[in-house]
């Protein structure tokens, strides 16, 4: 967030529809907000702030404005946390493996 | 400058697609309803030997067919004595983009190059657009991928985030969107402004893609078994997996192989819903698309789509999110391969499949899919749990799609729910029924009918008479 320059790797945002101008066949809890877009690309005018209406070039050289949600974007997906119901099926699969015949 | 509201672009619809992917649909058209399939798949996509020849110059198919020697052993032990069918699997995760879709892409993207088009558009949250951004990257063209990411809180799915980081790794632009069909509008809107192909996944190529997956693993069975393999499991979601290996398998020459869909389960969400978007674990592989594209294929981006699957499916199962969680653990401890759970929708419904046939017989599991952040089972629960999901071990059956998740407590417990395919034949003839100009309907149209439901002729009469529809036409509209 913040400020960016010419040339900078950043993300625009805007709204394609606003609320109420969403297709007939939307169900209500989506009709009642907008369809928005993001789209990444270099700045193309000399600066641009946080919120503020700027133009980007994308990387297959459309110009998009939109208002500028961030400078260097990151990727935030991981690989979550270790989880207690996952930990222990390969120590039981192995032992069941190895046992004797069962029905399950 | 043309009218870019809703409204106006979806009018344009045909012209823009007709432009965008290079077919005139309507030369096939035959009656009311029908069409001809097999002549519009001859005469747009490509011969099988022409698509591997296409396939391998970007290195794409002859993935790896691999026996799962210890859930083979397991299965045999939760079985019957004398049951438990060989289960192998084809690791689609070995293709550049790490799944399947490489098949499909591979065809599309070759099209696109040869007939002059600079770019191309692919509307798809799933592998998909990591599939067409690296064939395109592979033969110079530009790529846009238009994904559905996040919900109205700007909270996006951990795994559409990982396929829109690999679009970009790809050198691809990724616009963005949150919930809503409208996704469509957006995508319109792109290829009218680029003139790029529309590298729809339900074109003939996009699905003759898939043929030589089918046609391919016929080969590798033999091989190894010196038999046909008896079934062949497929995760089931628009239908090009379940179309596209099908045929793959009549061209080689199955004649006795069943294909089984698999999808997981989802009842009760709803796709388009800002609320239900984030409360699932699976973006595509569910019952969200496999039952809408089964019971009605002509929904997708192009007028006629490609993809047919109750001409394909001999059955269709599904299976519970907290099912295909344990297996995709299960195939990581036992054979030693970490591969994306959406991928193991199929493995899942074989492992419980297994049990049901005899030992000498061969279950083929056709796909897998790369795994990493995001495409995980810990991100996915993690996920899950942010969302209110509540995550128990326990008996699977007492899974609540959106709101509980259970990991079986022993293999034992992983079961498989058949789908009333006459039911899915019904509703395909309910759809087909309310697009008939009258209460009539011509022979040929009944013809089309029952080839394209997978029912037979003097069913399809019957069922259409009971809905008030008369066998006989005026023939309005028939060639």
């Amino acid at each position: 967030m913040g400020s960016a320059k010419q040339g900078d790797w950043v993300q625009v945002y805007r709204v394609v529809l606003a609320a109420g101008e969403r297709a007939p066949q939307v169900p209500e809890d989506t009709q009642k907000v907008p369809l928005e877009m993001w789209v990444k690309g270099f700045l193309t005018e000399a600066a641009g702030e946080t919120g503020k209406e700027v133009s980007i070039k994308t990387v297959t050289g459309r110009t998009v404005r939109g208002r500028l949600a961030g400078v260097l974007p990151a990727y935030t997906h991981n690989f979550g946390e270790p989880q207690p119901e996952l930990l222990e099926i390969c120590q039981e699969l192995r032992t069941l493996l190895k046992g004797g015949s069962e029905v399950g | 400058m043309a009218d870019m509201g809703y409204q106006a672009v979806m009018d344009r619809k045909l012209d823009i697609v007709k432009k965008a992917v290079g077919i005139d649909y309507e030369q096939f058209s035959r009656g009311a309803l029908g069409f001809d399939y097999e002549g519009m798949m001859r005469q747009a996509a490509y011969s099988i030997e022409e698509m591997a020849k296409i396939q391998r110059e970007t290195g794409v198919g002859n993935t790896p067919l691999l026996e799962m020697r210890n859930l083979t052993a397991l299965a045999r032990k939760l079985a019957p004595k004398g049951k438990g069918a060989r289960i192998f699997v084809k690791d689609e995760a070995a293709n550049p983009s790490g799944s399947f879709k490489a098949r499909r892409a591979a065809i599309s993207i070759y099209h696109a190059q040869r007939n002059g088009y600079r770019g191309v558009i692919a509307a798809t949250s799933g592998n998909y657009g990591a599939a067409v951004a690296s064939q395109a990257a592979m033969r110079g063209l530009n790529c846009i991928i238009v994904q559905e990411v996040f919900d109205s809180r700007g909270v996006g799915q951990p795994e559409i985030l990982e396929k829109g980081r690999a679009c970009e790794a790809y050198g691809a632009e990724v616009v963005q969107l949150t919930v809503g069909p409208e996704l469509f509008y957006y995508f319109l809107v792109l290829l009218e402004e680029t003139g790029y192909f529309n590298a729809s996944l339900y074109t003939p190529f996009g699905i003759a893609g898939v043929e030589t997956l089918g046609w391919e693993l016929a080969g590798q069975v033999r091989e190894l078994a010196g038999r046909d393999p008896d079934a062949v499991v497929v995760t089931h979601a628009g239908g090009g997996n379940v179309t596209g290996t099908a045929r793959g398998l009549a061209k080689a020459g199955c004649k006795s192989t069943k294909v089984i869909g698999a999808s997981v389960d989802l009842k009760g969400l709803h796709m388009a819903s800002d609320h239900d978007f984030n409360r699932k674990s699976f973006t595509t592989g569910h019952t969200g698309f496999g039952l809408p594209f089964a019971t009605w294929p002509d929904r997708a981006d192009v007028p006629r789509n490609a993809a047919r699957p109750l001409r394909y499916l001999d059955r269709y199962v599904t299976v519970t999110q907290g099912e295909v969680f344990y297996m995709t653990e299960a195939l990581a401890a036992l054979e030693g391969l970490e591969r994306g759970p959406a991928g193991n929708t199929s493995l899942t419904a074989a492992f419980a499949l297994a049990r049901e046939m005899d030992e000498d017989q061969i279950l083929v599991v056709q796909e897998t899919e790369y795994t990493g952040a995001g495409k995980h089972p810990n991100s996915q629960l993690t996920f899950a749990r942010s969302n209110g999901i509540e995550i128990t071990r326990g008996d699977p059956a007492e899974n609540i799609p959106g709101r509980r998740i259970v990991i079986p407590n022993h293999p034992g417990q992983i079961k498989i729910q058949d789908v009333d395919l006459t039911r899915a034949r019904r509703s395909y003839l309910k759809n087909a029924a309310a697009l008939l100009p009258d209460a009539r309907i011509t022979q040929a149209d009944l013809e089309f009918l029952a080839e394209d439901c997978g029912g037979s002729l003097d069913w399809v009469k019957q069922e259409l008479a009971a809905m008030g529809i008369i066998t006989g036409g005026t023939g309005r509209g028939q060639n």
